[in-house]
């Protein structure tokens, strides 16, 4: 039997970045705010703590700080005409778990996206014409404009902890920033980091070739720190473990360095761990719904806890599997392209060049998420989509994050993988390289989309979500011209010898090595209820008291890292809440 | 050199044995103030905690061919890697205790799709061993632990390129082998392979430090200091 709880005015669905943002507003407005958290509790210390934190077996190769997947995990299947397998063992995605969430083991990188990608779909027609979108491309406008989501950005930024040189302030470019960025109306909070050689080189190199090189922006302290919420940082020492693993130095941004002490301290915020929420209860009306039923892992029961306000603030993945399990908004489907619920998925593409430097020393252990130089001359806004072939662009960053020999150790094509051939070239090479990524966008299409599989199911009975998707020729051919523009690049940096590893024509998913955990999409922003989930204020357009925040908002994939999009628009969402909704709770729209 | 029946090769076993004082004494030298770590047990008086002694046998050689002991650096048997795997496959790793493993399985799917077999990489080694050693033993005439160190590197790249058509069950089995050796290779000492962070000082990754603020300005000079581990072994 299910025991009921006492009813809050707010339930949160998820304790990472957006539970923490909605959870530290709505308690300042005086709420009753609970927050249900999957996994268990994590803070700095003891549980970041050096120098266990610092161990590649336990998080970097065994994923010590993710979701297991014999927990939680999905299928995958590349066509609708293929039968999805479950992702039984982590690879492509990492998907974190407990207090802090994602947000823990992020690399940092912190982006807005460019001016364009707010409002992608007409930009694309009124430029190019609608005839350079392929015939599947479900590309939409967000309902929101740049200069409305602006203040929130800032804000997001100033919070988390963000240091970067501005490009572009109040329309002055700045010297040394990045000068494609869309006007700010503030620099960053604290000054860009300092790269390592290797991002050095390459902003050399780019600035000979005519480009506009700008320190990597990131949530990764410069110096010491105090946000609003009087929460503090300490300035990173460069230890290279961002990436899979929590900061011990109170250096990285993450709910526990930025909200989450400020958060525990006020007494009408209350957060329950092991409570993994199953499904949003509706009213009996569908009009509303009544709160959320979750899985007391302490006491193995089912509980109901009541609530005015459901906000679901859990990965981007979970958010959507919860909208499909609870039947809130109709889900997707691909032949009759109706349904909403699940549309537009999308991930990211990445590719880049090795470059090797017999004589030259990098000390790749040297290095934090965010390191080194980025150009956006190749970002979206800056390509001609009707001469190129392809709708998108994508960022270019050269910073070592790591030398954690164990799973990054780069070496010429043509070593051995075993044998004396290998342990000669590690002897050789370890130190030696250096990379050059791009880091694209994916637009979105009618075949790529999440529903509920029709075979395995997760450990409590409910259906896993199953994911379709591939690589789309239109993705393949932004990457390789990305390739042709690099290739240069690197050249011109007259390494001893360089590798390219980008996507090619016919490539396939694979989920086995890492490649990114930006995954987007599923219960999309807009302003038709037809083809979309929420509204401009991630409201649900079928259940008022119901917001969903996290990148599965996105009507597309951006080129950038989402966490600055998905912490401005959570700041966005929640100024509305306190603003216009909770005075009189309705249909924002 | 004649090989030792089930032993990878007289030398490597020398090393092996001898690994632990020379790389204590080393130790002891560089920092005097702290007592020298024990002495591990030699490998070939460890007892495994889940491989049973053909399945030992066969990673001790394998290992030793696939990180092989000659040349600059350590190689497998030094660092102790068969106890580190030996380890792993005994714990959560072994059992894929945080694995979705439940079916329906399709092993044979493309392996782009990942780990789809039903069997935990415990139960592979358990299994493709003696089917590997069989292989070894029609195509060479003995099992993969008594053949010479070019015929075991011929087997180990049949077995790479899957000449021998493993069961699609099994598929996972050289790419784990291979995996889990680079891992006892590279990991912290206390998950017992990287014996001493021969391993670290060889490539020049300084472990633990977690602290290089002062060092990022300092561009294109090798950074100096030795490797520490997380237990707080200084090499």
């Amino acid at each position: 039997m299910a025991r009921t709880e006492k009813k809050k005015d707010v339930v949160l669905v998820g304790f990472g970045w957006t539970g923490a943002i909605m959870g530290i507003e709505l308690a300042n407005e005086g709420l009753e705010v609970l927050a249900l958290e999957r996994g268990h509790d994590q803070a700095t210390v003891p549980d970041f703590q050096y120098p266990e934190m610092i161990d590649e077996l336990k998080y970097g190769i065994r994923y010590g700080m993710m979701e297991k997947p014999a927990n939680t995990t999905v299928t995958i299947r590349r066509s609708l005409d293929e039968t999805a397998l479950p992702y039984r063992s982590l690879g492509t995605f990492l998907l974190g778990t407990g207090v802090g969430g994602a947000g823990t083991h992020w690399n940092g990188l912190n982006w807005r996206p460019m001016q364009s990608e707010y409002h992608l779909k007409s930009y694309v027609t009124e430029k190019f014409g609608a005839g350079v979108m392929t015939e599947d491309m479900t590309i939409q406008n967000y309902p929101v404009t740049y200069d409305e989501l602006e203040p929130f950005f800032d804000r997001f930024e100033k919070v988390a902890g963000i240091s970067g040189q501005a490009g572009n302030v109040k329309g002055k470019i700045v010297e040394g920033g990045n000068p494609f960025e869309a006007p700010r109306s503030d620099d960053y909070p604290m000054p860009a980091m300092p790269s390592t050689w290797d991002g050095v080189k390459f902003r050399d190199a780019a600035k000979a070739a005519g480009y506009h090189p700008f320190p990597s922006p990131g949530g990764i302290a410069s110096k010491d720190y105090v946000n609003e919420y009087n929460m503090q940082m300490g300035p990173c020492n460069h230890c290279g473990f961002c990436e899979r693993y929590g900061c011990y130095n109170y250096s990285k941004s993450s709910p526990q360095t930025a909200i989450i002490d400020a958060l525990k301290r006020k007494k009408n915020f209350e957060y329950r761990v092991n409570s993994e929420v199953l499904r949003v209860e509706k009213a009996a009306d569908g009009k509303t719904v009544t709160g959320v039923t979750y899985f007391d892992h302490k006491t193995g029961e089912e509980v109901f806890q009541p609530a005015d306000l459901v906000i679901l603030t859990a990965f981007a993945l979970n958010n959507v599997h919860l909208m499909l399990v609870s039947g809130i908004g109709q889900p997707y489907d691909p032949v009759t392209n109706e349904g909403v619920v699940g549309r537009n998925y999308a991930y990211q593409i990445t590719g880049g060049y090795t470059l090797f430097f017999k004589d030259e020393n990098f000390n790749p252990f040297i290095g934090t998420g965010a390191n080194g130089f980025c150009i956006d001359d190749f970002g979206i806004d800056n390509i001609d989509f009707a001469k190129e072939g392809f709708i998108g662009g994508a960022y270019w960053r050269a910073g070592q994050t790591n030398g954690q020999p164990g799973h990054t150790m780069a070496l010429p094509a043509g070593t051995p993988s075993w044998g004396a051939g290998w342990k000669k070239g590690i002897g050789e090479w370890y130190g030696h390289s250096m990379n050059i990524g791009a880091h694209g966008s994916v637009m979105s299409y009618r075949g790529h989309y999440l529903d509920l599989d029709p075979t395995y199911k997760d450990r409590h009975g409910r259906p896993m979500m199953r994911m379709t998707y591939n690589w789309h020729p239109n993705e393949i051919r932004q990457t390789q011209f990305m390739k042709s523009k690099m290739e240069p690049l690197a050249k011109s940096m007259n390494p001893t010898t360089l590798q390219e590893g980008f996507k090619k024509e016919g490539a396939m998913f694979d989920v086995r090595p890492y490649q990114t955990t930006h995954n987007t999409g599923g219960t999309v922003t807009g302003s038709d209820p037809k083809t979309s989930v929420l509204n401009r204020y991630l409201q649900s357009w079928d259940c008022h008291n119901l917001f969903v925040m996290g990148a599965n908002v996105f009507p597309q994939n951006t080129q950038y890292n989402p966490t600055g999009m998905v912490g401005g628009l959570a700041y966005w969402a929640v100024h509305h809440i306190r603003k216009d909704y909770l005075p009189n709770p309705r249909p924002l729209v | 050199m004649r090989d030792l029946p089930g032993l990878p090769s007289r030398r490597t076993f020398l090393k092996a044995s001898a690994a632990s004082a020379a790389v204590a004494g080393v130790a002891a030298v560089s920092m005097p103030a702290e007592a020298a770590a024990p002495a591990p047990t030699p490998l070939t008086e460890y007892k495994p905690d889940c491989l049973k002694p053909t399945e030992w046998a066969f990673v001790m050689a394998a290992v030793a061919r696939l990180i092989p002991s000659d040349g600059d650096g350590p190689g497998a048997i030094e660092t102790r890697v068969p106890v580190f795997i030996d380890k792993q496959l005994a714990g959560d790793f072994g059992k894929a205790s945080d694995w979705y493993m439940v079916g329906p399985y399709e092993p044979a799917a493309s392996p782009l799709r990942g780990w789809q077999t039903p069997l935990n990489p415990l139960e592979i080694y358990q299994q493709a061993i003696p089917v590997f050693d069989d292989w070894c033993k029609a195509t060479h005439g003995k099992i993969f632990a008594e053949l010479d160190a070019a015929t075991q590197d011929k087997a180990l790249t049949s077995l790479q390129k899957d000449e021998m058509k493993i069961k699609p069950e099994l598929r996972e089995f050289f790419g784990i082998l291979l995996a889990n050796t680079k891992e006892g290779y590279f990991a912290d000492p206390m998950y017992g392979g990287n014996h001493g962070m021969a391993a670290w000082k060889y490539i020049g990754f300084p472990g633990a430090r977690g602290s290089y603020k002062e060092w990022v300005g300092k561009h294109n000079v090798k950074y100096p200091l030795g490797p520490v581990s997380i237990s707080g072994e200084r090499g």
